[in-house]
C-alpha cells in the first residue's frame, strides 16, 4: 500500500515508506535490505530516549544490548514507575496455544477491523508478526504469566476477538511486563551502556540542519535546564488522555514532550481519536483527581445490565431477571459483553442518556458477576480478578462478590499521536516516536490487550532495525556540540517560558484551568461529538488559553522541586492540544471507532464511516491557531473495509 | 467532614524540618487521602502559601510513587493499601492526622514528604534481572512451570517498590524489597542460572546503601500494600548461604 502518488490529496510530506511486496513479506523484505551498523560504530552513536515505559525501557535495553550508547530520561523518581505499570488485563499474541484457530493474519485482521479501517495495513501486520516474539522475550526475563496446571501458558479472551489470545499475569500484566523491561534496562545500566536520568522532564527538542539532534530537559529536583546531544531522539512518552483532566492515566502522564516536538515540526496525526474505556469506576465528586479502570477482562465473566424500568429503585440483587436488560447481549448477540470498547462505551452512554443509569448520579450501569460465581465458584473468580475486586471495594466500599459493580466509561487511551512512517520516524528526521506517543497501529479504536503489545513491539523488535537504517545514513559525523546556537536558542525559549509562568502572579491555579479544559473536552470532544459543539468548544478553548496566560498563578521558584510549575507547563500544552483535538474532530465528517459524530450514524445508531472521503490520516503541521492539514491516504489491498458489525 | 492535619515541612535535604498544622473543612469520606492533600494544596495556593510536596502518580496502588507515614503507619491504617487508595472513610470527622515522609538513612528527604528512593534502583541494577538480550529467547512454552510455582513467584513479583517496608522497619532494612526480587526470580527456572551471583550481589548492594539488617520484627510485612510475605527473607538467607558456600 505505497502512498498513491497520483492522488492530489496525498501530501508529499507524508511518505509512509512502506516496502513493496506482499503484505506477509514486507517486514522481511525491509530487514533484508536495511543497512547495518557495525558493532564498533554503534558505540560511537549516542541515542537519547525520552520515557521509560514499555516502549522506552524496551528500546533502551535493546539498543544498549546492541552496543549503542544510550541516555534515557524519565519524569518519575525511578524508571520502574512509568504508567505502563497500570495496565491490567493482558497482552495479545498470535501464539495459538489454545489451538482455537488463531493466526498472525487473524490478529492483524481483528486489529485493523477493531481500528475501524483507519490504520496502515503494513504496520499492523508487522505488529501481529512480532507479537509472538514478545511473549518469548518476556517469559525468558522471568515475567510470571498465568499458567495452566500442566505448566503451559494460559490465555483468556478480550473484546473484539473470537479467539483466546491474551496472556496475563493476574490483573497486573502491565506491571509485570514493565518490570521485565525495567530489569533488562537495569542490566544495561549496570553494564554502563545506559545512563539513566530520572526526575527529568523533556521541555524541548533541539533541531539543527533539519535534524533532531538533542533535547533540553528540566531537572525536576534542582530546576536546572540541561542539554543533551545525540544522533537520534526516541520519544516514548505515552498518550495525552490527561487532556480531559479526569482519565485513567497517571497524574504525571502528559503531552508536553510530544507537543514541544510538534511545535518544532513533527506533525500530529489524528488527535481526535481518543478511547473512552467502558469499564471504569464512576465519578464521585469535584475533588476527584483521576478515574480508576476496571480491566476489560472483567467482561469475560461479568454481564452488563440496567433495570428495564428507569424508576426501579430496588437494590440490584433484588431486581429479578425479567426486570433486567442485558443490553449488550440483546443488541450484539454474537459478541455480547465482549464487543470492542468504543461500542460498549457508547451503549452505556445511550442507556444513561435515556434515563436508565443507576446509582446516585445515574451515570453508571451494572457489571454483574453473579452468574459466573454460580457457574464457576467464588474461588475461580477470586483467582481471576481478586485484585480488581479488592481495588473496587477499597474505592467504593461495595463488595462485588455480593453486589454488582457500578461502572461508567472514562478516557483511557489515545490512538492519535505524532505521525510516523513505517520506520517509526516522525516528520523531523532523527526523531522517532514509539508506543502510545505515535499514531501508528490502532486506527480509530484500539482493541484491549494491544497497547502492551505495541509498546513492546516498537521497542524490542522494530526500532532496533529502523534506527540502524537512519544511523547508518549519518556516517561518522559528530553530534552537534552543546554550545551550538541551536542549543542556546532552544534553552533560552524554555527558560523564558518558565519565567513567564512564574512572573504571572495571577489568581488561578493550574489545576483550575486543567479542570475547565477537561469539562470542555469531555462535553464536546468526548464520546459523542457534533459540529456545533466542536465549533463552540474550539472557541472556548482559545479563550481559556488567553485566560491562562493572564491569570495563572504558580508560587515558589524555578530553581528547585516545584510540582505546580511542572503542572502549569503541562496544562498550557494540554490547552493548545485540546484546540487541535476539536479541530481534527470537526474536520472528520464521519464516525469511526472512538470518534463518533452524531450527524453520521446508521439507522441503528452505529458509527457510519465515510471511506470515500475520509480513508486517510489527518496529520497537522503546527502553525499557531491556524494549523495546516496534510493527508496520508490509506489504501487497503488485503482487507476490504466494511461496516463493522459485532451483532 | 473536618480533618486536621499535622504535616512535616522541610525546605530541602539539609534544612531542619517541622510539623505544621492545617485544617481541611470540606473533606469527604469518598476522597482518597491524597485527594485530601490535593484539596489542602489548592487551599494553600489560594492563600498564597506554598503547597505541600509529595510524590504520587498512578493513584491506583501500582506504581509505588506515593508513600507517607499516616498517623505513624506507613501508608496509613488500612491493611494492604497504598496511601493513594486509602480513603477518608477510614477516619472520623474531627480527627487530627500526622503526616510524615518515609524516614530511613538510605532514603534522604528531598523536600516536605518527598524522599529519594534511588537506592532501590541500584539494588535491582546489582543483578536483579535475568541476563537475556532481546531476540535470544526460546519459545515461551519450551519450559513448563508448575502453576503453583508461578503463583508463588507472582506473589513476590507484585512488589511495587514503594519503600514502606524500609520506613516501617526499626532497623531501616530493605530486606523485604530485596528478598521479593530474589524470590520472584529464584522460584522460576529462568532465574536459576544466575541465582547465586544474584543474591550475593543484591545483598551486598543493600548493605552498601546503608540499609540496616533484618531482626525479624516483621513490621515490613504488616505494612506492605501488596502483602508480600517475610518468608521471602528466609528464602533470601538460604539462597545467600548457598551462594556464599558454593562460590
Amino acid at each position: 500500500m505505497a502512498s498513491r502518488a497520483s492522488d492530489p490529496s496525498q501530501s508529499p510530506r507524508l511518505d509512509s515508506k512502506v516496502p513493496s511486496g506482499r503484505l506477509q513479506e514486507k517486514w522481511d523484505i525491509y530487514k533484508n535490505a536495511v543497512s547495518l551498523v557495525s558493532p564498533a560504530n554503534k558505540r560511537s552513536h549516542h541515542i537519547l530516549i525520552v520515557g521509560s515505559g514499555l516502549a522506552g525501557a524496551s528500546a533502551a535495553a535493546t539498543l544498549a544490548g546492541l552496543g549503542y550508547n544510550v541516555t534515557c530520561f524519565c519524569i518519575q523518581d525511578s524508571p520502574r514507575r512509568a504508567h505502563s505499570i497500570a495496565a491490567q488485563g493482558g497482552i495479545n499474541a498470535a501464539k495459538n496455544y489454545p489451538n482455537d484457530g488463531d493466526t498472525v493474519w487473524r490478529l492483524f485482521y481483528d486489529t485493523i477491523k477493531g481500528g475501524d479501517y483507519r490504520s496502515r495495513e503494513a504496520n499492523v501486520y508487522r505488529l501481529a508478526q512480532v507479537s509472538n516474539n514478545i511473549i518469548d522475550q518476556a517469559v525468558a526475563q522471568g515475567v510470571p504469566f498465568a499458567r495452566e496446571y500442566g505448566g503451559v501458558l494460559s490465555n483468556r479472551s478480550f473484546g473484539g476477538a473470537q479467539v483466546s489470545r491474551t496472556f496475563y499475569a493476574r490483573g497486573q500484566t502491565g506491571q509485570q511486563l514493565l518490570l521485565g523491561a525495567y530489569q533488562a534496562l537495569s542490566h544495561q545500566i549496570a553494564a554502563g551502556r545506559v545512563k539513566m536520568l530520572p526526575r527529568r522532564e523533556m521541555v524541548d527538542l533541539v533541531v539543527a540542519n533539519g535534524r533532531a539532534c538533542g533535547v533540553i530537559t528540566r531537572n525536576l529536583l534542582t530546576g536546572e535546564l540541561e542539554r543533551y546531544a545525540g544522533d537520534a531522539v526516541l520519544l516514548c512518552t505515552g498518550g495525552y488522555g490527561n487532556a480531559y483532566y479526569l482519565s485513567t492515566n497517571a497524574k504525571n502522564s502528559n503531552v508536553t514532550a510530544a507537543w514541544r516536538c510538534h511545535k518544532r515540526g513533527a506533525f500530529f496525526a489524528n488527535p481526535c481519536y481518543t478511547q473512552i474505556h467502558p469499564t471504569c469506576i464512576p465519578v464521585s465528586g469535584d475533588y476527584q483527581s483521576k478515574l480508576t479502570l476496571m480491566s476489560e477482562s472483567l467482561r469475560n465473566d461479568g454481564r452488563v445490565w440496567v433495570p428495564k424500568d428507569p424508576e426501579d429503585k430496588r437494590a440490584p440483587e433484588l431486581i429479578p431477571e425479567d426486570a433486567r436488560d442485558y443490553y449488550l447481549e440483546r443488541r450484539y448477540p454474537s459478541f455480547g459483553n465482549l464487543v470492542p470498547r468504543d461500542v460498549a462505551s457508547r451503549a452505556s452512554k445511550k442507556e444513561c442518556d435515556e434515563g436508565r443509569g443507576v446509582g446516585e448520579t445515574r451515570l453508571a450501569v451494572y457489571l454483574d458477576f453473579r452468574h459466573s460465581i454460580e457457574r464457576l465458584g467464588e474461588q475461580t473468580i477470586r483467582e481471576r480478578y481478586g485484585n480488581l475486586f479488592e481495588m473496587y471495594q477499597r474505592i467504593t466500599g461495595d463488595d462485588p462478590y455480593h453486589t454488582p459493580m457500578r461502572i461508567y466509561p472514562a478516557v483511557h487511551y489515545t490512538m492519535g499521536g505524532l505521525w510516523v512512517d513505517y520506520e517509526l520516524q516522525s516528520t523531523i528526521p532523527g526523531l522517532f516516536v514509539l508506543g502510545e506517543a505515535n499514531f501508528s497501529d490502532h486506527g480509530a479504536n484500539r482493541l484491549g490487550a494491544s497497547a502492551l503489545m505495541q509498546g513492546l513491539a516498537d521497542g524490542y523488535f522494530v526500532i532496533p532495525y529502523t534506527l540502524g537504517a537512519y544511523v547508518a545514513g549519518l556516517g561518522s559525523s559528530d553530534p552537534i556540540p552543546l554550545d551550538d546556537d541551536s542549543f542556546d536558542a532552544t534553552e533560552q525559549e524554555a527558560s523564558d517560558r518558565i519565567d513567564r509562568i512564574l512572573k504571572n502572579k495571577g489568581d488561578k491555579s493550574p489545576t483550575e484551568f486543567h479542570r475547565e479544559l477537561g469539562h470542555l473536552l469531555w462535553d464536546h470532544v468526548g464520546m459523542s461529538r457534533t459540529s456545533s459543539g466542536l465549533q463552540s468548544s474550539l472557541e472556548a478553548i482559545h479563550r481559556l488559553e488567553d485566560e491562562f496566560w493572564e491569570r495563572v498563578c504558580v508560587p515558589g521558584s524555578a530553581n528547585r522541586y516545584n510540582k505546580n510549575l511542572e503542572f502549569a507547563g503541562r496544562v498550557a500544552d494540554f490547552i493548545e492540544l485540546g484546540a487541535l483535538m476539536a479541530r481534527d474532530a470537526l474536520r472528520r465528517e464521519e464516525s469511526c471507532g472512538g470518534h463518533f459524530r452524531e450527524e453520521y450514524q446508521t439507522p441503528e445508531g452505529e458509527a457510519a464511516r465515510n471511506d470515500e472521503d475520509y480513508a486517510d490520516v489527518a496529520a497537522w503541521e503546527y502553525n499557531g491557531r491556524d494549523p495546516k492539514l496534510h493527508l496520508e491516504q490509506l489504501t487497503f489491498e488485503n482487507v476490504h473495509p466494511s461496516q463493522r458489525s459485532y451483532k | 467532614m473536618i480533618i486536621h492535619l499535622r504535616i512535616w515541612r522541610q525546605e530541602d535535604r539539609t534544612s531542619k524540618g517541622r510539623l505544621v498544622d492545617y485544617t481541611v473543612n470540606e473533606a469527604s469520606e469518598h476522597m482518597s487521602f491524597l485527594e485530601l492533600l490535593d484539596v489542602l494544596n489548592e487551599q494553600l495556593l489560594q492563600s498564597g502559601d506554598e503547597p505541600v510536596e509529595f510524590d504520587s502518580d498512578c493513584r491506583e496502588g501500582i506504581c509505588g510513587s506515593c508513600g507517607l507515614m499516616v498517623a505513624g503507619i506507613a501508608h496509613g491504617p488500612q491493611k494492604r493499601t497504598a496511601v493513594c487508595q486509602l480513603h477518608m472513610r477510614s477516619f472520623n470527622d474531627g480527627d487530627t492526622i500526622t503526616v510524615e515522609p518515609f524516614r530511613a538513612k538510605a532514603f534522604p528527604i528531598i523536600r516536605d514528604l518527598v524522599v529519594d528512593r534511588s537506592a532501590f534502583d541500584r539494588i535491582i541494577e546489582a543483578h536483579g534481572y535475568v541476563s537475556v538480550t532481546t531476540g535470544s529467547a526460546p519459545d515461551a512454552n519450551a519450559i513448563p512451570i508448575p502453576k503453583e510455582t508461578v503463583d508463588d513467584a507472582m506473589d513476590y513479583a507484585a512488589c511495587i517498590g514503594c519503600g514502606a517496608c524500609v520506613a516501617a522497619c526499626p532497623n531501616g532494612s530493605a530486606s523485604l524489597f530485596t528478598a521479593a526480587k530474589i524470590s520472584h526470580l529464584g522460584l522460576l527456572p529462568q532465574g536459576q542460572v544466575e541465582a547465586s551471583q544474584r543474591v550475593i550481589s543484591m545483598v551486598d548492594q543493600m548493605d552498601a546503601e546503608g540499609f540496616g539488617d533484618c531482626s525479624n520484627y516483621a513490621e515490613c510485612e504488616a505494612v506492605c500494600p501488596k502483602g508480600i510475605s517475610i518468608q521471602g527473607i528466609a528464602r533470601m538467607r538460604r539462597a545467600y548461604m548457598k551462594g556464599v558456600l558454593s562460590a
